[in-house]
């Protein structure tokens, strides 16, 4: 196979007002002809940024250097701006980005944006172009495709504007194409697709293929090769079965370690203490040391070696011999309710009806956001409501929290009726655990009066007793107490999590409801949420309604497990029974759709 | 799209009418007319025969819905001042004042857009802060001061433009220039933050990524989406102009419809004054309806929704 990309010792430095940061150091890799190249990372490895350095659409301020960036028999670096432009980008490299919705121009139709660079690289007529964007848009399987050439992007869902997105790189035919996250933002059955469809036209067409993803599942089943970024480095690579399942580096072994699996039976997650570095100054030893368990005093001074571990599988690391994987998975803590226990939250019959006009005077339309939902949370157990978007778990959410009240149907707490329940005495049954730590807490208030918060608003206690119950619940999330008056701003992503976390708790609520906790996180940090709410349901009892779109989520933590689609509930069972067994057809395809790999850590040793 | 063309156009009319119902009663709340046009030595039984003339001692809602059925009928009354058709008065002047807003207009558009798009592409160089000096200046001169400069500077220093009259398109140039650059800093800024905010949108990322790079780039993918916001604002400032032109043409004796308000206001020429209100209401609530029109045309989004 010809070598089509060879990158090697590419630097990417960004200017920013604070100093330098070395965001990308000394990444080197190939790709060849009809070959995928995974690149797996967590945010701020530096994976996005490789990918744009290739197509020089780095932010104003970017330094990039690199002693070898050939694409075909192209030296990249000594091609102007103008001649890159008009040669490589869109013509041989073609890039997919992640956010399918924002990607496509609003104002133009779908043909315009399709056949727009062809015609204006004199490429092909303005009739051949048409007639080629058909046939593509055939190909990548969106229905009557003629019609759909004078569409705009809103008239579509995202799954279709990520085919668009896809069919419109492959009208010039590029031989290298780069997916960056290209499935990030769709339903896990969208997804799928989306990647199945990648996967055919690369061996169509034999192009090369650079897969960005964090998700080391998807990244596991579709590419030949893969490399893990750590820190703006490549830390480790190779063939996709070596690298997945004899991963030599302890970040690669102990990030496998942090997934979440389906199959098997579920156990304590690996975690990684400590955080990303900063990567203002280039590190001195290993970027991962601070981070690792099998770092010695050498990893802090000197730079690791790139050590082979046979044929093209290198790792970054100082080790001969890879760690020992130990096989030993940790028995999980927490245990569901016991039998007979009592229902803390009960929904009865659920309709939730939203009316949506087209115009100022266009006929009604209804849309049944919820159909006839009943369930029971019991004291001690952890419910998952699984669905994708649409399906209405969201707005279960919100009238579980008593935050709006359905069109028809009842819910009560502890016996009670929601309806007759003031919002504070609501609030102190039930407190939510929204998706986004980022913007779900306030940025001008300490940890301190973000978790006393509930108090406060409550007139409960005095200073003295609220600050007894700020530090007992941020002990029960595992916050040290220097943080008590730090800002949010100040905190990772995991940590504001378990503030959030924390000030659910502090008013000692008799439920949590989650609405997708660990989505908008790193998988590392995912798994330290997920042990956090084994710890909880082990030491206080959390009673929890955990909705997600995760199948392996619902495996690790839910007890029972409720599964919606279009407003209804169709199945519904002890999580295990309904994963192993499932009987509803759209249960089926979501687990099957679910991207998974088995590692099969006995192999390795 | 029709049928929201219409829906708009009625609403406009709708406000245009409001406008005057509002105007009708402010006027006749703020001074007795009669009392005006009689002057201030008249005794009083001759404001009483005035009042009688002119119809004043009629009840406002009796006074009101006369104006308006005179105006349906093309009819907006006599002027007390006058003494002719109001009607024919503004036509007569509006001429003079539709070529100051217009070349206003072209001269905020020239000055602001080329300059709003530059900083944007060049964010934080000199033309961005020269641009932004441009805009802090041009806030803070108050329209009157700049035309008195400008009469100092090129009419009387540098005697290169006339600064009086309305005969030639040179007496348009400096009222042009005065009346059009205090649009400048809201269109210029709307500009660049518009330009910064596509400039940095996925679909322009996309469209770098399919190797548009500069002009191109611009032309195809950033201009439409960019202007969308501008537009509104433009047809606003239109508005605007018309209103702003009592000053600018008083300062450069221009004989508009300006002018004719400050006279008609201070002569308190009632009909006079409610037909200037009745067609500056119309002529800014038309500017929006153009606008709401074009922005329906360049975004689909609106065109459906």
């Amino acid at each position: 196979m010809s070598i089509i990309l060879d990158i090697q010792s590419l630097n990417i430095s960004l200017s920013l007002p604070t100093g330098t940061l070395h965001a990308v150091r000394d990444v080197s890799f190939t790709i060849a002809r009809g070959e995928s190249l995974g690149i797996v990372g967590e945010s701020g490895s530096g994976k996005s940024l490789t990918a744009l350095a290739i197509m020089r659409l780095l932010p104003r301020g970017a330094n990039v250097t690199a002693t070898q960036l050939m694409f075909d028999d192209h030296d990249l670096p000594i091609l102007s701006d103008e001649a890159f432009a008009k040669t490589i980008p869109g013509v041989r490299i073609g890039m997919i980005f992640q956010e399918p919705m924002t990607s496509l121009n609003p104002v133009y139709t779908i043909g315009r944006q399709m056949t727009e660079a062809a015609v204006a690289k004199g490429m092909l007529s303005a009739a051949a172009a048409r007639k080629k964007a058909i046939d593509l848009l055939d190909r990548v399987g969106i229905p009557d495709p003629e019609a759909r050439l004078d569409q705009f992007p809103h008239q579509m869902s995202g799954g279709q504007r990520q085919r668009v997105m896809i069919a419109m790189t492959l009208m010039l035919d590029p031989d290298l194409l780069i997916a960056d996250e290209p499935t990030t933002a769709l339903d896990v059955t969208v997804q799928a697709q989306i990647l199945d469809l990648l996967d055919d036209l690369r061996r169509e067409r034999q192009m090369g293929m650079i897969l960005i993803s964090h998700d080391l599942a998807v990244v596991a089943e579709r590419s030949d090769k893969v490399a893990v970024m750590y820190g703006g480095e490549v830390i480790e690579q190779g063939s996709s079965n070596e690298v997945l399942r004899a991963p030599a580096h302890p970040y690669t072994q102990s990030l496998l370690q942090a997934i979440p699996h389906l199959g098997g039976s579920p156990g304590r997650l690996g975690s990684i203490p400590g955080t990303v570095p900063s990567l203002m100054r280039p590190p001195t030893g290993c970027i991962f040391a601070p981070r690792c368990s099998h770092s010695r005093p050498e990893c802090f001074t000197a730079r690791p070696p790139k050590r082979a571990h046979g044929g093209d599988h290198l790792a970054t690391c100082v080790l001969e011999q890879p760690p020992t994987l130990h096989n030993h998975v940790e028995a999980l803590l927490g245990s569901g309710a016991k039998d007979g226990a009592e229902d803390v939250l009960v929904a009865q019959n659920v309709t939730q009806v939203f009316y949506s006009r087209k115009g100022l005077f266009g006929p009604k339309r209804e849309i049944r956001a919820l159909d006839n939902v009943s369930l029971s949370l019991k004291r001690g157990e952890t419910l998952a409501v699984i669905g994708e978007s649409g399906s209405g778990k969201s707005t279960l959410a919100r009238i579980l929290l008593g935050l709006s009240v359905p069109t028809k149907g009842t819910v009560s707490m502890l016996g009670k009726e929601i309806s007759t329940l003031s919002g504070t005495e609501r609030a102190s049954f039930v407190q939510p655990v929204f998706q986004d730590p980022y913007s779900s807490l306030n940025p001008r208030r300490r940890l301190s009066e973000i978790i006393a918060r509930p108090l406060e608003l409550r007139g409960e206690g005095d200073h003295a007793s609220r600050t007894k119950a700020i530090e007992a619940s941020m002990e029960l999330v595992r916050l040290p107490k220097r943080l008590l008056h730090t800002y949010p701003s100040q905190l990772s992503g995991g940590q504001r999590q378990r503030v959030a976390i924390a000030r659910a708790l502090v008013t000692r609520p008799e439920a949590l409801i989650c609405d997708e906790p660990t989505s908008a996180l790193d998988v590392s940090v995912q798994a330290q949420i997920l042990n956090l709410l084994d710890d909880l349901r082990a030491e206080m009892g959390l009673t929890c309604l955990l909705i997600t779109h995760d199948m392996a989520v619902v495996h690790q933590v839910a007890d029972r497990v409720v599964v919606m689609y279009q407003g209804r509930i169709v199945e519904e069972g002890p999580a295990r029974e309904v994963l192993a067994n499932p009987q509803d057809d759209y249960t089926k395809r979501l687990l099957a759709a679910a991207p998974r790999f088995e590692p099969e850590l006995e192999d390795a040793e | 799209m029709l049928r929201y063309i219409a829906l708009r156009a009625l609403l406009a009319l709708l406000v245009a009418f409001t406008v005057s119902l509002a105007a009708f009663l402010l006027l006749n709340v703020a001074a007795d007319p009669a009392q005006a046009i009689a002057g201030e030595d008249a005794t009083q039984d001759v404001i009483d025969a005035i009042r009688a003339r002119y119809g004043l001692d009629r009840p406002l809602a009796v006074r009101y819905f006369d104006w308006l059925g005179g105006v349906l009928h093309g009819d907006f009354g006599e002027s007390y001042y006058w003494h002719q058709p109001v009607a024919s008065l503004v036509w007569d002047r509006a001429d003079e004042t539709i070529t100051l807003a217009l070349s206003a207009l072209t001269v905020t558009i020239l000055i602001a857009l080329p300059l709003g798009a530059l900083a944007a592409l060049n964010p934080n160089s000199w033309i961005d802060r020269f641009a932004l000096g441009v805009a802090v200046s041009a806030q803070a001169v108050p329209n009157f001061w700049l035309g008195l400069i400008m009469i100092i500077v090129f009419g009387v220093t540098f005697p290169i433009f006339p600064v009086s009259g309305d005969d030639t398109w040179r007496h348009f140039v400096l009222p042009a220039f005065v009346l059009g650059a205090s649009s400048v800093p809201a269109v210029m800024r709307l500009t660049r933050t518009g330009l910064i905010e596509v400039m940095s949108a996925d679909y322009v990322r996309t469209a770098r990524s399919k190797g548009f790079r500069g002009g191109a780039l611009l032309r195809r993918h950033a201009m439409r989406n960019a202007l969308l916001p501008v537009i509104s604002v433009l047809a606003v400032q239109l508005g605007q102009k018309f209103g702003g032109s009592v000053i600018t043409e008083s300062i450069f004796a221009i004989n508009g419809l300006g002018r004719l308000a400050l006279e008609s206001i201070l002569g308190a020429d009632i009909p006079t004054v409610q037909m200037l209100i009745f067609v500056f209401a119309i002529v800014f609530v038309t500017m929006n309806l153009i606008a709401d029109i074009l922005n329906a045309a360049l975004d689909p989004r609106i065109r459906i929704g």
